[in-house]
């Protein structure tokens, strides 16, 4: 590696940059959306009636045994083929926000029932109704539980997002591959790229692991 | 949305798809059987009293877990030639996905090392078996049955993850199921039949790896 890659670097910054920032929206917008359809998910799961029990299962097994590159060219070739004229951002963000629901959606349901029967009957005995005892028992130790597991999940989204380059969303890894195309120094920008990715994925890491010491039960 | 749907040319390309698919999984068990030989060497690194050892383990999963797969995925394809490493598309695939496997498996594996009781080892001593004995024929097998659980989730999104060979044109089901999207322009039923098979072939592997947990299952 000489200077020159430096130069190019330089050349390429502005690009680069623009690519970084397409990527981190991808990555915060399908998070917001993909948890908010994930508590949903995750409390149909734990509180539905049987049936909607079975529809939102069905939905998120399929989900979870899809890999994340089927759904995304999945829903940006379906959705324009049946007449849903999205771009390649809006389906991508679709599909990685539905990936998102269903982790979200197990990790929910897995944080509500790993919560002692016993507080539910307490709160019934003090004569909380349901949504009071949502609000004031279950969800606030619910929370506890899923966080640094969510927070996991906001890394995996991060690094999804690279997937979005073969729909043609001119994200991190795409902009790399075009400045690699001009330059041709593919060694050193997709470490470059990697490197952007694993401070962005590493900075997460280590938040999720301060989340996880602030929020442990005191022993 | 006057969309009809009409499997027949799906169907014909079926076979197609079914060698993808098989692709897919010999990809997919390569990486694991690889991952786990690299796994065990870095998990018994990470465990390791001597730093020399634990620390180039730590840095190698740190890295591997926080770089997106599909850029490990193209850099060993397109990057690793210019240092003179020229691989075919398929070990360069293999390759990264047991590199990528390995930096996961090396996590569970400690945790799975950590939970052997002290005492086996212990016990191994006092029957007079050498370090390399103990870890091979007590604390390896113990180990391997704690984490048979992940152990299997590791497979099956190693599965999942194979997708990603579609980005530099490994024939597997993904690249497949494209192809036969743009000859025969029947994107809708490709895309349902393609994630069906995908599906079916994550429980059929949940299914195989529950029974294999219950054969293993510590007698109580």
């Amino acid at each position: 590696m000489d200077f020159s890659f430096l130069d190019q670097l330089w050349v390429a910054r502005i690009p680069l940059l623009k690519g970084l920032g397409v990527s981190l929206s991808i990555s915060l917008l399908s998070i917001v959306v993909g948890t908010v359809l994930g508590v949903f998910v995750g409390l149909a799961l734990t509180y539905g009636v049987r049936p909607l029990q079975w529809l939102v299962r069905g939905y998120t097994d399929f989900i979870r045994g899809t890999p994340v590159l089927v759904l995304v060219l999945a829903s940006y070739y379906v959705l324009s083929t049946v007449g849903i004229d999205l771009g390649p951002f809006q389906a991508g963000i679709l599909a990685l926000a539905v990936f998102c629901s269903s982790h979200v959606g197990e990790l929910v349901r897995g944080a509500l029932q790993s919560i002692p029967k016993g507080q539910t009957e307490a709160a019934k005995a003090i004569g909380l109704t349901f949504p009071q005892t949502f609000a004031y028992v279950l969800g606030p130790q619910a929370l506890r539980q899923a966080l640094p597991a969510w927070v996991n999940t906001a890394a995996e989204m991060v690094k999804a997002s690279t997937l979005l380059s073969i729909i043609g969303v001119a994200e991190l890894l795409l902009r790399t591959q075009e400045v690699i195309s001009r330059t041709f120094m593919s060694l050193e920008f997709y470490f470059f790229a990697g490197f952007l990715y694993f401070v962005i994925n590493y900075g997460i890491e280590r938040f999720g692991r301060y989340v996880e010491r602030k929020t442990a039960v005191p022993s | 949305m006057t969309y009809t749907l009409n499997f027949s040319a799906v169907w014909r390309s079926f076979d197609l798809l079914l060698q993808g698919l098989a692709l897919s999984l010999g990809l997919a068990a390569l990486a694991i059987l690889a991952g786990c030989a690299i796994g065990l060497i870095t998990a018994f690194g990470l465990v390791s009293k001597s730093t020399l050892l634990r620390k180039p383990a730590g840095l190698y999963v740190t890295v591997i877990r926080n770089t997106p797969i599909l850029v490990l995925v193209l850099f060993s394809y397109f990057a690793l030639p210019e240092l003179g490493v020229r691989l075919g598309k398929i070990e360069s695939f293999v390759l990264t996905l047991a590199i990528y496997a390995g930096a996961y498996l090396a996590e569970v594996f400690r945790g799975g090392l950590l939970a052997v009781p002290p005492g086996q080892r212990e016990a191994g001593l006092a029957i007079g078996l050498t370090e390399l004995q103990i870890r091979t024929s007590i604390i390896i097998p113990l180990m391997l049955r704690n984490v048979l659980p992940s152990l299997g989730s590791t497979l099956i999104s190693l599965f999942k993850d194979t997708s990603l060979a579609a980005a530099i044109a490994v024939p597997e089901l993904t690249f497949e199921a494209r192809k036969i999207n743009v000859e025969t322009f029947r994107v809708v039923e490709t895309w349902i039949v393609a994630s069906c098979l995908y599906v079916a072939t994550c429980s059929l592997l949940a299914a195989l790896m529950r029974a294999v947990e219950r054969r293993l299952a510590v007698p109580r």
